[in-house]
């Protein structure tokens, strides 16, 4: 079945390692949603949170192609893992009049961002969430208002630790 | 605590203890200071080729034919970039190589500086592992790590870009013993439970087919395979790369399958219902329509890369382990099996359509192959790419004492007259035959003069058919005979609708035999049945390089032929 599935992916802190691995998507036809990097506890570690969209076949492939690679060090499939996902998102709202301006407060309450800034007829807002409402703020946005700029981290993402999904998923790993 | 010392002496140091004896290096700007190095060295012998594309397809045939290493060291720039197809062609066929590149200066990388470019970078899908050397104490280390990537799991090809200031900049002296990569573990077992599980399905099929690939022939588990053959009275079937993998002289073996594959093999594939296929990626040569690809068989799948599994085709009982190990383990269990009126099937199909090309009129690339078979009871065989190698894929014979070299995944123009090279340095007392087309002889045909430097005495057996052959046949079959930059004899005067040669067509160019005379090697032309076994018989006379010239008819086919995307049992056979 095709859909959006996580990887977390340990890396060598290298020159070219990015490279090679974005690389290993566009050679192979791998569709990528989203890739962010960026070190771990260990400075000569990376750790990538990568988001693909596939089907289950190619999906494996793209983690052993992953996992041959000289310089990767640990490939982790996060799709039937409990995980905390969060992205950053910027929206910049552009040519606000007044009422413009309380409708995003508005938006801004009912989705929890954060207005980190304002001018005579702009806005910033700033929204740490998954990329799934991310999205549907991004939808609502642009329905609503002509000028917008959006910049978007991509998606970091870590196992749970004491949710108690997270720990029937260990057991049923045991299990399995 | 040893002396610091330069980087080039280490590098030297390394070859040293890596048992490096050859290297096939090409000067530029940026190795002199290795080349100086190395001119200290009498233990280590430097090929120079005529080209740097020649270089590493020595290398390839010298690391095929010996198991050991091929060593490349060439300059920045067009020294780099020219060794790319060869890259590729090793990463293709994992074939172990290290290759060095000559770079700028660390301070100059990144300046458009003269003769650079970012080599790593553009050979990154081409290379199991690049790296450029960017702190002259990672030297050691990295240069440890290529050795040992390139020749364990999968092997393949490294490549170490190499800054000139490094070369010659002091650090420390020590080449370590052993290094270990945390993210690269090749795997060294074998799942005995699924192994089991496959063998299982294998002892209760009533139509069992093995399908060898190359990694039999990589890993060396030759001995191991035809001793599990004999036990348990499986026919075998061979991909290209996988030939050789059994004597073809073997009751239980029934050829290549794939696109120009023996009707029997592919009918064999067709047909059985447990296929326990070792050390091959399916690709599309060998499965051809993929929804048809052995529709009545479980698929039992055993390879070292996890990422060749279930690839192409879905298997039924995936291993992951090296062919030596697994066969190893099937032979303790491995017991007779009722085979016989499978086999007796098999050998109808080859009797319905035999292998085997007109007898009529004239020589035929069959007849030369079969003298060649005759006349080398051992020997290496080399060939380049086109319908020359599909022709000796399909007749050469081969066993124990007879290897065969021939790329495979990248199918790569221009390779086999420099892997005979490479193959004849490796192993000088071995008969080294290379068989060739006109076309892919002149890709690279200025090896000629690495071939009488180095002593190289290679017998060279172009099949000349005036024609860009395999492609030809694509267009005589397929295209209307519409004979588009196929024609190697074609000039500005020749009709634009030429459907095929004449008595009007103009002389063919060059003429070989002047040719290989012009680099003091020998050149003789056959143009008929009665001189080929003279030929032979004088080329193996020679002390110099022969390259024979077979004048032979220009309309043969390479058949049985399936087209690309069409079921393997789809063959065209006439």
């Amino acid at each position: 079945m095709t859909k959006n599935r996580w990887i977390a992916l340990y890396v060598e802190n290298q020159v070219g390692v990015l490279a090679k691995v974005s690389g290993l998507f566009s050679g192979k036809s791998y569709n990528l949603q989203s890739l962010t990097v960026g070190t771990t506890e260990d400075e000569t570690v990376s750790r990538m949170t990568i988001c693909v969209t596939s089907d289950d076949i190619t999906f494996e492939q793209i983690k052993k192609q992953l996992n041959r690679m000289v310089e990767v060090i640990k490939v982790m499939d996060f799709t039937d893992v409990p995980i905390h996902m969060k992205e950053i998102l910027f929206a910049k709202v552009k040519e606000c009049s007044v009422e413009d301006k309380a409708e995003l407060f508005q938006i801004a309450q009912v989705f929890h961002v954060e207005v980190s800034d304002i001018g005579t007829d702009s806005i910033l807002l700033e929204c740490k969430a998954t990329e799934r409402r991310n999205n549907e703020l991004i939808d609502l946005l642009k329905s609503k208002f002509k000028q917008i700029e959006i910049v978007r981290g991509g998606g970091v993402a870590i196992e749970s630790i004491s949710t108690s999904c997270a720990g029937r998923s260990e057991y049923f790993r045991k299990q399995n | 605590m040893a002396m610091d010392i330069t980087g080039k002496k280490l590098f030297v140091k390394a070859l040293s203890e890596e048992g490096v004896d050859t290297v096939f290096g090409y000067p530029g700007g940026m190795v002199t200071d290795i080349l100086d190095e190395l001119y200290k060295h009498e233990e280590i012998e430097l090929v120079l080729p005529r080209h740097e594309q020649g270089l590493i397809h020595e290398a390839e045939g010298y690391a095929r034919a010996t198991g050991k290493v091929g060593v490349c060291l060439v300059t920045s720039g067009p020294g780099a970039t020219n060794i790319m197809t060869g890259l590729a062609d090793a990463h293709y066929d994992n074939i172990p190589l290290v290759c060095i590149t000559g770079q700028v200066p660390l301070n100059l990388i990144g300046n458009d500086a003269f003769q650079e470019v970012d080599i790593v970078g553009m050979t990154r899908s081409i290379t199991k592992y690049g790296v450029t050397v960017r702190d002259r104490k990672e030297l050691g280390k990295i240069l440890k790590m290529a050795f040992h990537i390139a020749q364990t799991g999968k092997p393949g090809p490294v490549l170490i870009d190499l800054p000139k200031d490094i070369q010659t900049a002091m650090g420390p002296g020590e080449y370590p013993e052993s290094v270990s990569i945390r993210g690269y573990k090749p795997n060294a077992s074998v799942h005995i439970g699924q192994l089991k599980k496959g063998y299982k399905l294998l002892k209760a099929a009533e139509k069992p087919l093995i399908l060898a690939g190359g990694g039999i022939n990589i890993a060396g588990a030759n001995d191991k395979l035809l001793a599990l053959v004999e036990k348990t009275k499986i026919p075998v079937v061979t991909t290209i790369m996988g030939k050789g993998a059994i004597p073809t002289d073997h009751p239980y073996y029934i050829g290549n399958s794939g696109m120009h594959g023996r009707y029997a093999a592919n009918m064999a594939v067709g047909e059985c219902d447990v296929l326990f296929s070792i050390g091959t990626r399916f690709n599309d040569r060998i499965t051809g329509d993929l929804n048809e690809f052995a529709p009545h068989a479980q698929i039992v799948h055993v390879d070292i890369d996890t990422a060749s599994i279930s690839r192409n085709v879905v298997v039924d009982v995936p291993i992951v382990a090296d062919a030596n190990l697994a066969l190893e383990k099937l032979l303790e269990w491995a017991a007779p099996q009722e085979t016989e009126s499978w086999r007796e099937k098999i050998r109808e199909w080859d009797k319905e359509n035999p292998l085997e090309m007109r007898r009529d009129k004239g020589m035929t690339p069959q007849m030369i192959i079969e003298e060649i078979n005759r006349q080398f009871a051992e020997g290496i065989f080399v060939t380049d790419v086109g319908q020359h190698q599909m022709w000796a894929t399909q007749y050469m014979e081969l066993n124990e004492k007879k290897q065969f070299i021939t790329s495979g995944g990248l199918g790569t123009m221009g390779f086999g007259f420099p892997a005979a090279i490479g193959a004849k340095i490796g192993c000088p007392d071995k008969p080294v035959v290379c068989i060739s087309g006109d076309g892919g002889m002149q890709m690279n045909i200025q090896e000629l003069a690495t071939a009488m430097a180095q002593e190289a005495n290679v017998i060279v057996c172009i099949f000349n058919n005036y024609y860009l052959g395999m492609v030809r046949q694509m267009q005589q079959l397929f295209y209307g005979k519409r004979y588009e930059a196929t024609c190697l004899r074609r000039r500005k005067g020749c009709p634009g609708d030429c459907k095929g040669p004449g008595e009007q067509c103009p002389p063919y160019e060059p003429d070989f035999v002047k040719l290989a005379e012009s680099y003091g090697a020998c050149g003789i032309r056959v143009t008929q049945e009665s001189q080929i076994a003279p030929a032979l018989e004088q080329a193996k006379q020679c002390n110099t390089p022969v390259l024979i010239e077979f004048m032979i008819a220009t309309e043969d086919i390479v058949l049985p032929m399936v087209k690309g995307g069409n079921p393997m049992t789809e063959m065209i056979l006439k």
